[in-house]
């Protein structure tokens, strides 16, 4: 399998995510979320958060778009009809609320191959409105050999 | 919060879960919500979103240890594959602990086998 290791540190332009009450309560929901500052904005305020609070997997939310140039990089030739996520990894900051704007920027940060299968992991950074890191994901995905 | 500390979460997963879950997400892989191309690709049918089985670790977490904001990282390998109206249960083992932080180890299995493995949180005391 050809793997393309040039790419390695490309980084592509940041997207802006507008955090929106109502998604946020949708996502707590599909996610089985029970506690009320998730889901309540009364309730949240309440806590003393200024709207409610997204859960931290929300990241996936804000932040996967800022990878998705990536994943269908010509330069980075990954065979997305045989791509799995293998692993992920994100490390929180401050809690995100609905009003905040999150920016992520995104990174290959590594290419590889092991047996046969291509390794690509992308990286991301997100911030909020004020500049404080939010969020840091490091997505691994595994191309299998056809 | 001690070494060798242990909680749970069991949650089953409806038939119509992964049609929820790719509106909440924007995650509208065809895998996940239609059944006739998950078979055409060789699955038995449609599977969970990886993410969504993460965020229930993330979930048993936050709820055990005290909320959202206790959760400093999450860490975890994806295996298998996780499928609807059967019952997951996340585990976690509170692996180390001093005076600001805690490691936790963790997985999720369904029906006896691991869909997450090696989940490894760090928890703000």
């Amino acid at each position: 399998m050809a793997i393309n290791t040039d790419v390695i540190g490309k980084t592509y332009p940041p997207t802006l995510y507008a955090v929106g009450r109502e998604k946020v309560k949708e996502y707590a929901r599909a996610v089985g979320e029970h506690n009320p500052i998730h889901l309540d904005h009364e309730a949240a305020r309440a806590a003393g958060f200024a709207d409610v609070v997204a859960p931290p997997m929300f990241a996936v939310v804000y932040s996967n778009a800022a990878i998705l140039p990536g994943l269908f990089d010509p330069e980075v030739g990954i065979d997305f009809a045989h791509m799995v996520h293998g692993s992920q990894e994100f490390r929180w900051g401050p809690l995100v609320v609905a009003g905040d704007e999150i920016t992520t920027t995104g990174t290959l940060t590594d290419v590889s191959e092991r047996g046969g299968m291509g390794f690509y992991v992308f990286g991301t950074d997100s911030r909020n409105q004020d500049g404080e890191t939010v969020c840091v994901g490091t997505w691994t995905n595994i191309v299998r050999t056809a | 919060m001690d070494t060798g500390d242990t909680f749970e979460l069991k949650v089953t997963p409806d038939r119509y879960l992964t049609v929820r879950y790719a509106g909440a997400s924007g995650d509208f892989n065809p895998i996940h919500i239609d059944e006739e191309f998950a078979k055409q690709v060789g699955l038995p049918g449609r599977i969970l979103h990886g993410l969504w089985t993460m965020a229930q670790v993330a979930r048993a977490h936050t709820e055990a240890l005290g909320g959202p904001d206790k959760l400093e990282r999450l860490s975890v390998q994806f295996r298998g594959m996780g499928v609807m109206e059967e019952e997951v249960a996340v585990t976690g083992t509170v692996r180390e602990v001093d005076s600001e932080r805690a490691v936790v180890e963790s997985q999720a299995t369904q029906g006896g086998k691991r869909i997450i493995r090696n989940g490894e949180a760090t928890i703000r005391l």
